[in-house]
């Protein structure tokens, strides 16, 4: 089995993105767009970065690329899918995953260490943990406020697509800890099938021993179910 | 066919928080100038052939819906010239 991670021009998680998934025992591949999917994928990766310099809007052009009808079919099938940071934009700009990331309440690119609280512990990336767990990512966007109408995000949370919240680090969602005016406080959400999801915060930043904090671990495991 | 210039206008959607505009907002009022709100927008400039305007218009629109707005957050606005 091999975990795609797609680079687009301006990616610069992708490595990252491989390394971390490579220590936890997986078989990950960096997978240049337009070389398409390798045809032994059973994980599609879509990594942080800045692809076409976030021209138009972050995202809006590598989710048009062609590989991207390739990671729809792929998922439509079944494949587990997850999009990181400027993955995350290209997911939902590709219709992959509800909503929008835009400017950052803000408007400053902001890059820090986060509270998530884990709202849904019965999703492929986040049935490693509890519900109402509370684990420690970074972040690193100018555009990660996520923003969608206000009766689209009701069935979103009623459906239980909300990965993880952001939270203080004792697990309450507060407006302080809201990092970028997120609606909600939304830091990752599924798509219609739970097997693709894109969350904001960096998953394999923490995810090396050797780095101190694992708490990104759980996420990438779920690329094993 | 007959040369058209459609001009796309980019805009959030009322009610989506426009932090940049906000930005600018201030800075003008900081510069001493009074103003009660600014919204910006997106303009883009398309120089198309058509067989007549309302064709010229149904392909921008469909450029603006596949990618130059996002519908989650976006209105748009076509309009169609004659180019000069």
């Amino acid at each position: 089995m091999t975990i795609a991670v797609i680079r687009f021009g301006g990616s610069n998680c992708d490595r990252d993105s491989v390394q971390a998934l490579e220590s936890m025992g997986f078989d990950a591949e960096l997978v240049w767009h337009a070389d398409g999917l390798p045809e032994d994928t059973t994980g599609i990766m879509l990594p942080g970065g800045f692809s076409y310099g976030d021209y138009l809007r972050a995202g809006a052009m590598a989710a048009r690329s062609p590989i991207m009808g390739e990671v729809r079919e792929a998922a439509a099938d079944g494949t587990p899918v997850l999009g990181v940071c400027n993955g995350a934009q290209i997911g939902c700009e590709s219709s992959l995953t509800p909503g929008a990331f835009t400017t950052n309440e803000s408007a400053r690119f902001q890059c820090e260490h986060v509270h998530l609280r884990v709202e849904n512990a019965e999703t492929p990336w986040t049935s490693r943990y509890g519900e109402g767990d509370v684990i420690e990512l970074p972040i690193a966007h100018g555009e990660g406020r996520y923003e969608i109408p206000d009766d689209r995000l009701d069935e979103l949370e009623a459906e239980g697509r909300i990965l993880f919240k952001y939270c203080n680090e004792d697990g309450e969602v507060t407006p302080e800890a809201n990092p970028n005016g997120s609606k909600h406080a939304v830091a990752g959400v599924t798509g219609e099938c739970d097997h693709v999801a894109v969350m904001m915060p960096h998953p394999e930043r923490a995810s090396l021993e050797d780095l101190g904090r694992t708490d990104g671990q759980p996420v990438l495991s779920g690329f094993a179910d | 066919m007959t040369a058209f210039t459609a001009t796309v206008t980019v805009r959030l959607k009322r009610g989506v928080l426009d932090p940049e505009a906000e930005t600018t907002q201030r800075s003008l009022e900081r510069l001493g100038f009074e103003l009660d709100d600014l919204r910006s927008a997106d303009v883009f400039e398309l120089d198309l052939e058509a067989g007549d305007a309302d064709g010229a218009a149904d392909r921008a629109e469909e450029m603006a819906e596949r990618l130059l707005a996002n519908p989650t957050i976006h209105d748009y606005t076509v309009e169609v010239a004659r180019a000069e």
